[in-house]
């Protein structure tokens, strides 16, 4: 069915029809041209006490003021229309939507297999990132390119490129199938994409940190009587957690929200390999606008927290780094 | 530069070096790793787009509604692109050259949509826009049409490389610093000037990375943009939502030519950017954080 001839029919009669976004426009308007009379946008001279510091360049205002204006059209606006929505349903119309069953059952899905593909990416994250800074060998250029891959081909691509080679009649999924594991339209393939998608976001914060890790360090843990391996466990691993957990965590929020290269290989049968970005669009096509809004908003403080996460973990990455 | 065999990057340094027989069984195990979760999956791409041939390949390429999703791709990143790139640079330009109360609670801010699913990028839009949004009885009214149409695409492009350019520049910016822009200022040049002749040569490189890094994003987003098409074939399919249409249709050749044309894009995007990072290494320093 159309979505929109369907949708037709249950809109509100026309005589209810009114701007709404006139009252909107004229507050945010009003709020600006107040603010600018008091200077709140404006560089004012003296920095002590001051929302701004006295600068000699131009543009202050004029760059400051279309950032935000953009950042609150394109972000704010439609974010906190989300939040507004679900404020509508109420706690317990809320509750409703999220229990179910097979909402409850995605989520665990998607956690689930955004923390295996996380934690195989911190793994083999570490082992890339330390090839590639503390080796030389043929090739290295291309590989570090390579593991960019991931950032910059489409989700859908990768999607239908891992689907075809994980498939039973697949170059490696007729080799696992041999041996019993089936990869594709399971929840092991939602996995295999949210690795190829996360990989990057681990290799990439580790390697700098590896990259200035001070040489010395090592030298007198050897010095000292320690062998590779336990200089590699106490000395090398404990100034790199910082980053692994960040990349770990940057990974596992990816995976959490990503939809493009996961609907293709998963299957998506419900309770089983269904993510919450599909739910929330299925719910969307079935017009049950109410638990897309509730599923969405659980998903949305879901990221948020991780944010939040990723920047306290930032944060300490930064600290450690300076104290080295 | 290629070297003939392995070796460890510390030379110098005895205590840092890996007997021989670990080097190889890390680097074997990290290549074997990219070889199956990134290199074959680029190359199935166009082996699976070719195995009927050059003939099929391009039969698939110049089929009406794949031209027309091409176009529309390139309408939407042509839209999306130049506006990001406009905000990248003032907002680098606001955040920068200026100290402000709350300038790091902006930064997060603009980094927000990096860190919300694609759906829920393009379901904000509907609840705004659709039909049982806000502004959809306005619309109905007015005979407008965002969301199921272009402009609904080009929204949810937007946000979805909102950040791009910002986060290339913000960092260099911030390492290069302003006395360079305030010896211009003083010497009585007008911002246009400082921008066009100081700023804007400083950050060229940085400047092309994050557009291409937003174009390739936004030529290749499908979440976002699949909530708010309505996949009306011919009208608002984009090149991924045409992938997806004609992989779930079992027309794997033509997915997979429409598919490998994106892949051609992550390539020349990857390519320039290991190129500029090569070349001018020293002019992006500022940037690698988390991608």
């Amino acid at each position: 069915m159309e979505p929109q001839e369907a949708s037709i029919c249950l809109a509100p009669p026309l005589s209810a029809v009114k701007p709404p976004w006139y009252a909107f426009v004229l507050g945010l308007a009003k709020v600006v041209s107040l603010s600018h009379e008091r200077g709140l946008f404006r560089a004012t001279r003296g920095s002590r006490g001051m929302l701004v510091r006295y600068s000699i360049l131009p543009g202050f205002g004029l760059t400051l003021g279309i950032s935000m204006a953009w950042l609150g059209l394109i972000v704010l606006v439609p974010l906190a229309a989300l939040a507004i929505h679900a404020g509508g349903l109420g706690w317990s119309g809320f509750w409703a939507e999220v229990s179910t069953p097979r909402v409850l059952s995605a989520f665990r899905v998607s956690c689930t297999t955004a923390l295996a593909a996380a934690l195989i990416n911190v793994v083999f994250g570490l082992l890339v990132a330390w090839v590639l800074v503390r080796y030389r060998f043929p090739g290295q250029r291309l590989v570090d390119a390579l593991v960019d891959l991931p950032f910059a081909l489409p989700t859908a691509v990768a999607g239908i490129a891992l689907t075809s080679l994980y498939a039973t009649n697949g170059w490696i999924g007729s080799i696992l199938a041999e041996w019993g594991v089936k990869v594709a339209f399971t929840p092991l393939g939602i996995v295999v994409a949210l690795t190829f998608i996360g990989l990057p976001f681990v290799v990439r914060t580790v390697e700098p940190v590896l990259q200035d890790l001070a040489p010395e360090e090592e030298e007198v843990a050897m010095s000292l009587g320690a062998s590779r391996w336990q200089t590699f466990i106490r000395v090398i691993l404990p100034a790199l957690t910082p980053a692994l957990l960040t990349g770990f965590a940057l990974a596992f929020a990816r995976g959490l929200g990503e939809y493009g290269s996961v609907i293709f290989i998963a299957g998506n049968m419900p309770g089983i390999s269904e993510i919450v970005p599909l739910l929330i669009i299925i719910k969307l096509e079935q017009f049950s606008y109410q638990g897309a809004t509730a599923i969405g908003t659980l998903m949305l403080v879901l990221s948020f927290i991780l944010l939040l996460v990723i920047n306290l973990l930032q944060a300490w990455m930064r600290g450690r780094h300076h104290v080295s | 530069m290629l070297a003939k065999s392995t070796a460890s990057a510390y030379g110098g340094r005895p205590a840092l070096q890996d007997p021989a027989w670990l080097r190889w069984t890390l680097i074997g195990t990290a290549l074997a790793f990219l070889a199956l979760f990134v290199a074959l999956p680029l190359l199935t791409v166009f082996i699976e787009a070719l195995h009927r041939g050059f003939g099929a390949y391009f039969a698939a390429l110049v089929e009406p509604d794949a031209l027309s999703a091409m176009w529309l791709t390139l309408l939407v990143a042509g839209i999306a692109v130049p506006l990001n790139l406009v905000f990248g640079i003032l907002s680098a330009w606001a955040i920068t050259k200026f100290e402000f109360l709350g300038k790091s609670f902006l930064i997060t801010l603009i980094d927000l949509p990096f860190s919300v699913s694609p759906v829920i990028s393009g379901m904000v839009y509907v609840l705004l826009f659709g039909l049982h949004g806000w502004f959809g009885p306005w619309l109905r009214a007015h005979d407008l049409q965002i969301v199921f149409a272009v402009p609904g695409l080009v929204l949810a492009t937007i946000f979805v490389t909102f950040p791009f350019v910002a986060r290339e520049l913000i960092p260099l910016m911030q390492s290069q610093g302003i006395e360079e822009e305030e010896a211009a200022a003083s010497l009585g040049a007008t911002g246009w000037q400082i921008f066009w002749r100081i700023t804007l040569p400083n950050i060229r490189w940085a400047l092309l990375y994050g557009v291409l890094l937003c174009n390739a994003r936004a030529m290749g987003e499908f979440g976002a943009v699949s909530v708010v098409s309505g996949h009306v074939r011919g009208l608002t399919n984009t090149m991924p939502l045409h992938v997806e249409i004609l992989y779930n249709e079992y027309n794997f050749v033509a997915a997979f030519a429409v598919a490998s044309l994106l892949a051609l894009l992550a390539l020349v995007t990857l390519a320039v950017k290991s190129v500029v990072e090569w070349r001018w290494g020293e002019d992006i320093s500022g940037r690698r954080d988390q991608g």
